[in-house]
């Protein structure tokens, strides 16, 4: 299957029978795949759209193995692209046509849990919901928890800086790890950060976070744990018209409460997830909140009265109060759910992920809806209340001709207006290959030439997941003389 | 364009081409602090002003020359705040400077950094092109987080000229305990303490004595007050007590012996090394005097670095003011100056000698 994608702007001449044999030097045998059959499980990540047979992959069992396979890409100038568990939704971990994906799974050492520091060393392979169990015992947990979390590792967390529900309260990916130890490209060990709180120089493990496997390898992360709450509560409010919703999310930051958690889900949301999960969510609702608070039992009491309190205000028309853990959690499936439960609803969906300032909800909303008219596709919102970042789930059938072409134009419609609201592209899913071209949207070309800078200080020859993240200086011309034509653009063409 | 910001452009570009140099000056309270001041004076104080604050949206921007008092009065009318508590060391603080300098103060273990609440920046490069990063909203994995990398990089990447940063409610309820330990039991008993649900936000061990902050919502201080004993401090004391820490106005910051800052992992053992305070759980070891290859070793050992904070210029050009790098991340740092200035107009010497 041929790709006209931005991957495919950065060729390398690589010698594959000469890489093979290094590769197999220094490799046991299940460690490098080399046939099409083997390597097929490998040619996507989450943004399934996008398939491509990388030139080999390799599997490497430990920090050695993965240095070895870097110092020979590097002398054979063959590129790199790093994979997790491949949950990612915007085509971060991709193959590269001419070059070796480097499948980080079978690095899944738990190294030290530390209850008394509250700290946990792991290596990358690590899926995320694994950390939070090994820390239980102890009363700790790891606070991000991106829906994704059952599958997803925690290398893949740090390189998007993944988000989740309890991100306002309790920080992203970069605000709860600590350390992370990685390769450059040139397969040079590096340390980023310590088991202190910092570290002398410049911010690099700031950069790490969310550089989407452009600026290194990672090989163990140390995360920061977080005491267990004593007890969390979360309230569910239906609205009667999403406005009235977005309005009770500025009452509850306006009356100083930062929730644990603050969600919202419209209408469709609602109605995909509830005969899905049975979470007990009203099907009539326009909208509805999960707020959520913990702490201590007073605290949580104090404060559920008062959120409460302003929904009441804000013309919530319904809400109840988890009264058990258990029930808790019910809530809480539903919206963790709504991913998989709109695609029962539909043979294909785009999982959009802009960040606006919250007081634009409303107009964000009734701008998706004008654009589901206008390009006859349903669309799903869930939504980040708390901190402004918006899932529209785009809904078309990639077997019916132009429907793909129309969803993803209705995707960029989304993340241009959201540039334009003050915000951003992507909040926690990344850029990838996916919204690529959109960078040109939100950044000015020397913006861009800085990105290219920054990276080339860590990566000389470029060779670490090129055509990721960042467009080329070409690509960003391109866009804008389009922009300048037919707007909008499709973030680039899927497949011919 | 703005005639203050064409003029600074114009002195960027000239000083690119000429081989010159800028020494980028905020108010100047943080000229004490890293490497010596070299170059010409650009002074930002007059590039001042809040640009966009609305406490809903917890988020406020403001022009690097803004003083930093004058941008917490702003959030405190509306009862909100920088939760990392930065330190002002001095009434011409700006929001710049805090930026650049990259230091929080006792509420950080609990909060987190500086560079946790940075959401966005607007810089000028060493080219003399203005540059955005990041943004005003709270999520954002666009691009490479130059907005925070700016947090602690000295004024060495940029004029940074504006700043988008997070903010928080208020505490509603404040109390301090005190309880006399020696150091060793405090670290334990810190580090125990913050395994479990409390809202400690500050602590504070020297000299035998563990002062310890609890912030939050009144049930949830008044129900760690139960819990934790020690000896309730008198609260405007309190209050006195965590400025005078932050500012670093407490008797053991007085003198001329120098100030050493130690970043170590909160559990890491008492250093012996000299007149110590305690603060961040353990994490952050202020030092009055000793030698400094003695104290550079034991920072490493420990898992950790050592800051010269405080000292005169002969000290910190004979010890260096920085931890130094190992080579990979030395090279890294080069290189990304490069990326940001390469002309190396911008506060030379001021993080590291040769950056």
């Amino acid at each position: 299957m041929s790709m006209d994608n931005t991957i495919a702007d950065l060729r390398f001449a690589v010698d594959r029978p000469a890489l093979i044999k290094r590769l197999r030097a220094v490799l046991p045998a299940s460690a490098l795949l080399a046939e099409d059959e083997e390597m097929r499980p490998y040619d996507c990540d989450g943004l399934t759209a996008y398939r491509q047979l990388p030139l080999l992959v390799t599997l490497p069992e430990n920090e050695a193995q993965t240095q070895a396979i870097l110092r020979i890409c590097h002398e054979l100038h063959a590129p790199v692209v790093p994979r997790g568990a491949a949950t990612g939704l915007s085509g971060g971990a991709t193959p590269h046509p001419d070059g070796v994906l480097v499948s980080l799974a079978r690095l899944r050492n738990i190294i030290r849990v530390d209850p008394l520091s509250r700290t946990a060393v792991v290596q990358p392979g690590v899926r995320n919901l694994a950390v939070s169990e090994a820390a239980a015992p102890y009363g700790l947990y790891y606070a991000p928890d991106p829906s994704s979390q059952i599958a997803c590792t925690i290398g893949g967390n740090v390189a998007e800086n993944s988000g989740g529900v309890h991100c306002l309260k309790y920080g992203l990916t970069v605000n709860n790890v600590l350390r992370v130890r990685g390769l450059t490209i040139a397969g040079e060990i590096v340390e980023f950060g310590n088991a202190a709180l910092d570290a002398p120089g410049y911010d690099l493990l700031a950069l790490i976070n969310g550089s989407e496997g452009l600026l290194a390898i990672i090989t163990e992360v140390t995360v920061r744990l977080t005491p267990k709450p004593e007890l969390a509560q979360v309230v569910i409010a239906s609205f009667d018209d999403v406005r009235r919703a977005g309005d009770a999310v500025a009452g509850i930051i306006a009356a100083g409460i930062i929730p644990a958690g603050l969600e919202m889900m419209d209408r469709k949301a609602v109605q995909a997830v509830e005969p899905y999960v049975q979470a007990g969510y009203d099907m009539d609702a326009e909208a509805i909140l999960l707020c959520e608070s913990d702490g201590t039992a007073e605290e949580v009491a104090e404060e559920v009265g008062r959120m409460t309190a302003v929904l009441e205000k804000s013309g919530a028309s319904a809400f109840c109060v988890s009264r058990s853990e258990a029930e808790r959690l019910k809530f809480w499936a539903g919206r963790k759910a709504a991913f998989p439960a709109v695609g029962r609803m539909t043979p294909d969906y785009l999982c959009m992920d802009g960040t606006i300032p919250r007081k634009h909800l409303a107009k964000m909303l009734e701008a998706i809806a004008a654009l589901s008219g206008k390009y006859a596709l349903r669309c799903a919102n869930v939504f980040h209340a708390g901190d402004g970042n918006l899932h529209p789930l785009i809904m078309y059938d990639a077997n019916q001709p132009g429907e793909l072409e129309r969803a993803m134009a209705f995707g960029a419609e989304i993340l241009e207006l959201s540039v334009r609201l003050g915000g951003t592209i992507t909040g926690e899913h990344g850029v990838g290959i996916e919204k690529i071209m959109l960078m040109a949207e939100q950044f000015s070309i020397a913006e861009i030439s800085t990105f290219h800078r920054l990276k080339a200080a860590f990566d000389e020859h470029g060779l670490l997941n090129p055509g990721k993240g960042v467009p080329t200086l070409a690509r960003c011309r391109e866009y804008t003389l389009a922009r300048a034509g037919t707007a909008p653009v499709a973030s680039s063409s899927p497949r011919s | 364009m703005d005639s203050w910001l064409a003029n600074c452009i114009a002195r960027v570009s000239e000083a690119a081409d000429t081989g010159g140099q800028l020494a980028i000056r905020g108010g100047s309270s943080k000229r004490f602090y890293a490497g010596p001041e070299q170059g010409e004076p650009l002074e930002l104080a007059a590039w001042q002003g809040i640009v966009a604050y609305e406490p809903t949206e917890l988020v406020v921007t403001a022009r690097a020359g803004t003083a930093l008092s004058e941008l917490s009065a702003t959030l405190a009318a509306q009862g909100q705040w920088l939760a990392f508590e930065p330190p002002h060391f001095g009434p011409t603080a700006t929001v710049g400077g805090m930026l650049a300098a990259g230091l929080s103060g006792p509420r950080r273990q609990a909060v987190g950094a500086v560079r946790d609440f940075v959401l966005g920046v607007k810089l000028l490069n060493g080219l003399g092109e203005v540059l955005c990063f990041g943004g005003q909203v709270m999520k954002n994995v666009a691009g490479y987080d130059v907005a925070r990398l700016m947090a602690g990089s000295l004024g060495t990447l940029g004029v940074l000229l504006e700043v988008s940063l997070k903010v928080l409610p208020l505490p509603v309820a404040e109390k301090s305990l005190r309880f006399a330990i020696d150091e060793a039991t405090a670290l334990q008993q810190l580090n125990q303490w913050g395994g479990r649900p409390l809202p400690i936000s500050g602590s504070a061990w020297q000299d035998g004595i563990l002062t310890l902050r609890l912030s939050g919502a009144a049930a949830a201080v008044a129900a760690a007050q139960r819990t934790l004993a020690g000896e309730p401090v008198d609260d405007a004391e309190a209050v006195a007590f965590w400025w005078s820490l932050r500012e670093q106005t407490l008797p053991f910051f007085a003198g001329e012996a120098p100030l050493w800052r130690l970043s170590l992992p909160s559990l890491a053992p008492p250093q012996a090394l000299g007149s110590t305070l305690v603060e961040w759980g353990g994490a952050q070891r202020w030092l009055r005097g000793g030698d400094a290859r003695t104290i550079r070793a034991a920072a490493a050992k420990a898992g950790g670095h050592a800051t010269l904070f405080r000292a005169d210029d002969g000290l910190k050009a004979a010890a260096g003011v920085f931890q130094p790098l190992p080579q990979p991340l030395a090279r890294i740092h080069h290189r990304l100056k490069h990326a940001f200035d390469p002309h190396r107009v911008f506060n030379p010497g001021r993080l590291y000698p040769d950056l």
